[in-house]
């Protein structure tokens, strides 16, 4: 019997089991198994959470082999890892350790400055980061699973992943108000293919998982983006940088699920000690939002 | 009376689900609460991540009367995660599941993400046309109950499996667009409603 890996049909149904759940940046094993008791979907494998990475400088890479490995070994769920846009041999080897999704990032220093990574020549799924429509539809068209908006990694601060899904949803709903005839006209506005275009016009969503990332630092963070319509979150700096990371994991767990039940969000919100420390956007020096084409 | 039938939407692939059961017809509810188990005829406990779901489910008291209802007769089926928390145990490991079907399976038996996987299967109880199954990091049957029906199987392992008001797929009906999966949970709800 014919038996087929790595079909869209199951990177894009993979992306979609993680819906409704949290997925944490985690930088050893311990910290994945802290994720792991808190309800986390999956984990990010990294070697510095984005907060650090912004601290530190420099050219952001692909996390050390051993330290993914350990992170693979330690726990039980889907394991992700970044690699730099553009760079298919940090993916290839990624693929090839049998990671579980790979995030082609803005969040570590781009190897290109022109070309995202074919990500349909891959057996394994990828995640890249959007900040509207017509980024999200290039990225997909390139073959990637899930989408996830940018927003401003490290920073603990929301309003860039608001902006980013807020111009999604908006780009999404002005399409299907659009008479047919003014699709090809959109797309080339969009920078998109066409296709694309007419299936988020039929679907009335894009076409693939759209996950909010960047900047959630509280349970509050995390409902206010599954209010605003994403289907889940990404948590980096927000749970390992907070005073009680368990606590904050697991809190952030119940309000991505119960985002429309403020009983709940009240009770989750409460006696979770201290978030990260946030940063203003204005004061930045490097906005990693701006990488990717 | 038209049926309900609601979807565990603590987490996962809940409105494929839901799209495919109100394409078939039947009143649909996504259940959060404990008190949304009262409101529908039967339940599908989607994919996802297992050890999320039973954990959120803990945490909101939903555990306990979800599978008293369960052992009294309430008719549920899970794909995928969800079968991993209807069986009674996980092979090497202490995960809590429900317990309400009686096997084995392990997780994750056919590989991480890259080794996912699409086949035909035959079923059966459907005759010649063959079933595309999506199987994601999905579990395995390594030890099945006497009363367990094997509805169909994928190399050694039974794959799609029913023991009186319980039903789990080991892959993802959901994610494709052939409907006998659900129509046949339906009929089930159906037959145990009267």
């Amino acid at each position: 019997m014919d038996i087929y890996k790595g079909t869209w049909v199951v990177k894009k149904g993979f992306a979609d089991m993680f819906k409704g759940g949290v997925i944490m940046d985690v930088t050893n094993a311990e910290q994945a198994k802290i994720a792991e008791a808190a309800g986390a979907v999956a984990v990010m494998a990294l070697e510095r959470v984005p907060a650090d990475i912004r601290k530190a400088g420099g050219v952001a890479r692909m996390a050390p082999i051993s330290k993914i490995k350990e992170i693979m070994e330690a726990v039980t769920i889907p394991v992700m890892a970044k690699v730099r846009i553009g760079h298919i041999a940090e993916a290839r080897i990624l693929e090839e350790l049998g990671v579980d999704f790979i995030d082609e990032s803005e969040v570590l220093t781009p190897a290109d400055d022109k070309f995202h990574i074919n990500k349909h020549d891959f057996k394994v799924p990828f995640v890249c980061g959007a900040r509207d429509l017509g980024e999200a539809l290039r990225r997909i068209a390139e073959g990637a699973a899930m989408i996830r908006t940018k927003g401003e990694a490290g920073t603990g601060n929301i309003v860039e992943a608001v902006k980013h899904m807020r111009r999604v949803q908006d780009e999404i709903r002005k399409i299907m108000n659009m008479p047919d005839d003014e699709l090809v006209r959109e797309a080339k506005e969009l920078g998109a293919p066409v296709e694309l275009v007419r299936e988020v016009k039929r679907l009335g969503r894009l076409p693939v998982v759209n996950f909010a990332a960047g900047g959630v630092a509280t349970p509050a963070d995390a409902a206010l983006m599954m209010i605003l319509g994403a289907d889940g979150v990404f948590v980096g700096s927000g749970i390992f940088k907070s005073k009680d990371p368990m606590k904050m994991a697991r809190a952030i767990v119940l309000a991505v699920t119960y985002w429309d039940n403020p009983k709940v969000l009240l009770k989750v919100s409460e006696d979770i000690g201290e978030p990260m420390q946030g940063l203003d956007i204005n004061e930045l020096e490097v906005k990693l939002q701006e990488r990717g084409w | 009376m038209k049926l309900k039938i609601g979807v565990l939407g603590l987490q996962g692939d809940v409105r494929e689900h839901i799209e495919m059961l109100q394409l078939l017809g039947v009143e649909t509810l996504v259940v959060k609460l404990p008190e949304d188990l009262q409101l529908v005829d039967g339940l599908i406990i989607p994919g996802g991540e297992s050890t999320t779901m039973i954990r959120i489910m803990k945490e909101v008291e939903m555990y306990e009367p979800l599978k008293e209802k369960i052992n009294k007769g309430f008719p549920v089926y899970g794909t995928c995660a969800g079968m991993i928390l209807l069986a009674n145990r996980v092979k090497d490991s202490d995960q809590l599941t429900l317990q309400v079907l009686d096997v084995e399976v392990e997780r994750n038996a056919y590989g991480r993400q890259i080794e996912s996987f699409e086949v035909d299967i035959n079923v059966p109880e459907f005759g010649e046309k063959p079933f595309r199954a999506v199987f994601i990091r999905a579990p395995k049957i390594v030890e099945l109950g006497n009363n367990v029906e094997v509805l169909a199987k994928y190399e050694d392992a039974p794959v799609f499996v029913r023991e009186n008001n319980v039903m789990a797929t080991s892959f993802h009906p959901e994610l494709t667009k052939d409907t006998r999966i659900h129509e046949y949970f339906i009929k089930m709800v159906e037959e145990l409603k009267r």
